[in-house]
C-alpha cells in the first residue's frame, strides 16, 4: 500500500488528484506504459470497436428509455412515437438497432481473431473466458432488447427462446412460467426484460469488460505471429518489439473508427432494415399472441445456433442440451487446443484448413437459420452440426503434430461416429430423409478427411513451422 | 508459398467454401406468386398528393393511421410556405379534403391530431369476419411491392363471401374497393408442365369488363398509393438520405486526417 501522504511527481491540479487517487499511475500502467506488440494487423480493431459499440448502445439506450413505455398496451406505439413525433428520435433508434447487429458482427470477428491467432494461450484463458461470458451476457441483452419494441418477431421470438427451459425434464414447466411471470408472455414478461435490459445485464456487461481488460493488461496482449513480446526487453525492460498503447495504438485505432462508422453510418442512413436482417419485416405488425407467423426466424446473430437447436431432432431437451452445448465448447477452446505454437500462421495446413472451415460451418448455420425448412437444408443443417462439435475435438487431435498416425486413428473413429449416427437416423420409410442422408454424409466425413487424411498421406500438409524470436512486420 | 499469400488464401477459402456447400445443396421452397415490381419516387410530391387522396376516399373508411398526423402528412406530401401554401392555407386544405372524422364531442378533429378511424373493431369483425388492420406500417412489414401487386391483384370469386380473391392474399377478406376503377379480373392459369405431374402453370389475371379507367392509368393510381402508404410507413426517410451523404462526406475527410496522424506518430517504428 502506498503510504501517506503519497508521494506524486505532478504539480497543480494534476497534482492534487494524484495525491488522492492514483490517476498518474493507472494512466501509465493501462495507456502510456501499457507495452502491446508493434505488429498488430487488422484484425486487432475489433475489440476497440466492440468497446465503442458498447458506448453507442448504452448513449443511444439511455435515449431511448426516455421515450419509450414498458407496457404491453403502448410499447409498440410508442416506438413509432419514438421513429415520428420524437425530433430525432428515429437516428437514436437507428443507432440502437444498428448497432445490436454492429456488435455481434464485430464480436464474431473479435472472437476469430483469437481462433486465429491462438489468443488463449500463454496465461490467457482467463482473458477468453471473461470473454465468453461477456458475448453470453451479449447474448441476454439482445434477447431481452428484442422483445421490447413488442413486434410479431419480438413475441414469437421470445416465444421459441422461453420455451427452451419448457423442454428441461421436470422443472421446465415451471421454470418457464416463472421467467415469464404470465402463462404467456405477457405484460409482466415485457416488464421485467425491460429491467434486466437497461438496468442489470449493461451493468454487468460494463464490469465485465473492465476485468476483461484487466486481466489482458496482466499478461499482456498476443499478436499475429504469437510471439511473447516481454521476452526480450532491452536494458530499460521494455519489450523489444513493443510500443506504448498510448499515443501508438490510440492513433492507430483512429482511422479504424473512421472506416467502422462509414459503413455503420451507411446502413443507418440508407439501408436501416438492411433488407430485413437488422430489423425484420414482421416485426413492423404489433405482437398479436394469436396469428403465429408462417415462419419464426430469429434475428441473424442467434441462427448459427438456432440452427444447432433445430438440426438435433432426437427430443427437444437434446435440442436445447446442444444448443447450450455449442456455447460451452467454445469456453473450453483454451483446453482444447493444446499445440504449444500459438498462431496459425506457423501451425500445420490441416490446422490452417480446420479453422477456415469452421468459420464457413459458422456462416452457413447462421443461413441456414434464417431459411425455412426443406429437405435439403435440413439434412445440411445436422452435417454443419456435426462438423461444428467434430471441429473441438479435431482441433485437440491437432494438439500434437508429432505422432500423426494418432491422426488415422482419430479419422477412423470420428467417422465411424457419423456412420453410426446415420445408422441410428436411417429410416427407409422417410424417403425425402433417407435420399438425402444417403449423399450429404460427404459433408463431415470429407471434413474429417481433410484435416486428418491430409496430414496423415500428405506430410507437408503435417509440417509446422518455427516461430520466429521477433515480430513480423 | 510465401507466408503472406498463405494465410490470405485460407481466409479466402472461407466464402467460397459457403458459397460452394449452399450451391450444391441448394433446395429452394415451394413456389410462390411472385410479386410486380414497382419504384417508388418519394420525391414526386404529385404522386404522394394523389396517394392521399386516393387513400382518404378508398381506405380510409376501415383502415386507420394511428401513427400519423394530418398536419405532418400535409407537410411531408408538399403543402408547404415553400411551396406557396401559407398555415391558414395548409389548415383549410387538410380540412377540406383530408379530416372526415370527428372527435368525442362532435367537433372535426384538429389537424395535429393522429389519423384514427371511427370504425370500432368489432363493428369490423362482424362485417368482414376478421379485424381490419391499421396501415401505418404496411410499406415496411410488407413492402411496396406487395402492396402494388395485391390491390391489382384482386379477381372475381363466387365462392368469397365479398365475391372476389386475391392473387397475393388468397382467401383475402377485403373488399374490391377499387373494383369500379380496374373493372372485372378472372384468374387462369398457364399451362401446366405435365412431365413434372402439374396440373396448371403459374396463375395469371386477365381484365374481362374494363372499368372506369384504363389499365395504366389505374395502375398509376395504385402506384400513388403504393407511394403514399410507402412514405407513411417511414416520414424519416424523406429527410435520411440526406444527412447520409453529409456524413459519409465527413467521415472520408476525416478518415485522411487522421491516417495522416497515424503516419506522422508511426514513421519511426519498423
Amino acid at each position: 500500500m502506498a503510504a501517506y501522504p503519497r508521494k506524486t511527481e505532478a504539480t497543480g491540479l494534476l497534482g492534487w488528484f494524484d495525491e488522492r487517487f492514483p490517476i498518474v499511475e493507472t494512466w501509465k500502467a493501462h495507456m502510456s506504459e501499457y507495452y502491446a506488440p508493434k505488429n498488430f494487423n487488422a484484425w486487432y480493431y475489433f475489440g476497440v470497436l466492440a468497446m465503442l459499440v458498447l458506448v453507442i448502445q448504452i448513449v443511444s439506450g439511455i435515449f431511448l428509455t426516455m421515450h419509450y413505455k414498458p407496457d404491453a398496451n403502448l410499447a409498440f406505439a410508442s416506438v413509432e412515437y419514438i421513429m415520428r413525433d420524437v425530433p430525432g428520435g428515429w437516428f437514436i433508434r437507428y443507432m440502437h438497432s444498428t448497432g445490436a447487429s454492429a456488435f455481434f458482427i464485430v464480436v464474431y470477428l473479435h472472437m476469430f481473431r483469437g481462433l486465429m491467432y491462438g489468443s488463449y494461450k500463454g496465461k490467457r484463458e482467463l482473458v477468453w473466458l471473461i470473454g465468453m461470458v461477456i458475448y453470453l451476457a451479449l447474448m441476454a441483452e439482445a434477447f431481452m432488447g428484442y422483445l421490447l419494441p413488442w413486434g410479431q418477431m419480438s413475441f414469437w421470438g421470445a416465444q421459441v427462446i422461453i420455451n427452451l427451459f419448457n423442454t428441461i425434464p421436470v422443472i421446465g414447466d415451471s421454470l418457464s412460467l416463472w421467467i415469464r411471470g404470465d402463462f404467456v408472455i405477457s405484460d409482466p414478461t415485457l416488464n421485467r426484460l425491460f429491467a434486466f435490459h437497461v438496468a442489470a445485464v449493461p451493468m454487468i456487461l460494463v464490469a465485465l469488460v473492465f476485468v476483461h481488460i484487466v486481466a489482458l493488461h496482466t499478461v499482456g496482449s498476443n499478436n499475429p505471429d504469437g510471439i511473447e513480446i516481454k521476452k526480450l526487453k532491452n536494458e530499460k525492460g521494455i519489450p523489444l518489439d513493443g510500443v506504448p498503447f498510448h499515443p501508438y495504438y490510440t492513433v492507430h485505432d483512429i482511422p479504424a473508427i473512421a472506416v467502422f462508422f462509414m459503413a455503420f453510418f451507411a446502413i443507418l442512413f440508407f439501408l436501416p432494415e438492411m433488407g430485413g436482417y437488422f430489423l425484420e419485416h414482421a416485426n413492423f405488425e404489433p405482437a398479436n399472441p394469436l396469428k403465429t407467423p408462417e415462419h419464426i426466424a430469429p434475428v441473424w446473430y442467434f441462427t448459427p445456433f438456432y440452427t444447432i437447436l433445430r438440426s438435433v431432432t432426437l427430443s427437444p431437451f437434446m435440442g436445447t442440451l446442444a444448443m447450450f452445448g455449442a456455447i460451452i465448447m467454445l469456453f473450453l477452446l483454451p483446453w482444447l487446443d493444446r499445440n504449444p505454437i500459438k498462431s496459425w500462421r506457423y501451425r500445420n495446413t490441416a490446422h490452417m484448413l480446420n479453422v477456415a472451415i469452421f468459420a464457413a460451418v459458422f456462416i452457413i448455420l447462421g443461413y441456414l437459420g434464417v431459411k425455412p425448412v426443406t429437405s435439403e437444408l435440413k439434412e445440411l443443417g445436422v452435417r454443419m452440426t456435426e462438423i461444428y462439435f467434430l471441429f473441438f475435438v479435431v482441433i485437440y487431435a491437432h494438439s500434437n503434430s508429432h505422432k500423426p498416425g494418432r491422426y488415422l486413428v482419430w479419422f477412423l473413429a470420428l467417422a465411424g461416429a457419423i456412420f453410426l449416427i446415420d445408422w441410428y437416423r436411417y429410416n427407409p420409410e422417410d424417403i425425402e430423409t433417407a435420399k438425402q442422408i444417403k449423399w450429404q454424409w460427404i459433408w463431415p466425413i470429407g471434413y474429417l478427411a481433410v484435416t486428418l487424411l491430409l496430414p496423415f498421406l500428405v506430410r507437408p500438409c503435417n509440417a509446422e513451422k518455427a516461430v520466429p524470436e521477433r515480430v513480423t512486420s | 508459398m510465401s507466408n503472406s499469400i498463405r494465410k490470405w488464401v485460407f481466409v479466402l477459402i472461407v466464402p467460397l467454401l459457403v458459397l460452394l456447400i449452399l450451391n450444391i445443396v441448394g433446395g429452394s421452397s415451394g413456389h410462390k406468386v411472385p410479386l410486380q415490381q414497382v419504384s417508388v419516387d418519394l420525391d414526386d410530391k404529385a404522386s404522394l398528393q394523389r396517394g392521399a387522396k386516393y387513400y382518404m376516399n378508398y381506405c380510409f373508411g376501415c383502415h386507420s393511421l394511428n401513427f400519423s398526423r394530418y398536419n405532418r402528412v400535409a407537410k411531408d406530401i408538399g403543402l408547404t410556405s415553400e411551396n406557396g401554401f401559407s398555415d391558414d392555407d395548409v389548415t383549410k386544405l387538410i380540412k377540406e379534403n383530408l379530416i372526415f372524422t370527428t372527435d368525442e364531442e362532435g367537433k372535426p378533429v384538429k389537424t395535429g391530431t393522429l389519423m384514427k378511424t371511427a370504425y370500432s373493431p368489432k363493428a369490423a369483425a362482424e362485417a368482414f369476419g376478421t379485424s381490419v388492420p391499421d396501415l401505418s406500417l404496411v410499406g415496411r412489414s410488407r413492402g411496396p411491392e406487395w402492396i402494388y401487386s395485391y390491390l391489382k391483384g384482386f379477381y372475381l370469386d363466387p365462392s368469397r363471401p365479398m365475391g372476389v380473391n386475391n392473387i397475393v392474399f388468397p382467401e383475402v377478406g377485403m373488399p374490391d374497393v377499387l373494383i369500379n376503377l380496374r373493372g372485372h379480373q378472372v384468374l387462369e392459369h398457364e399451362a401446366g408442365n405435365a412431365e413434372e405431374g402439374e396440373h396448371h402453370g403459374a396463375p395469371k389475371l386477365k381484365l374481362v369488363k374494363p372499368g372506369k379507367l384504363s389499365p395504366p392509368e389505374f395502375d398509376r393510381v395504385v402506384k400513388d398509393l403504393t407511394a403514399f402508404l410507402t412514405y407513411v410507413s417511414e416520414p424519416a426517410q424523406l429527410s435520411r438520405k440526406t444527412y447520409g451523404i453529409f456524413v459519409l462526406l465527413f467521415l472520408i475527410l476525416f478518415f485522411f486526417v487522421a491516417l495522416a496522424l497515424e503516419k506522422e506518430y508511426w514513421k519511426d517504428i519498423h
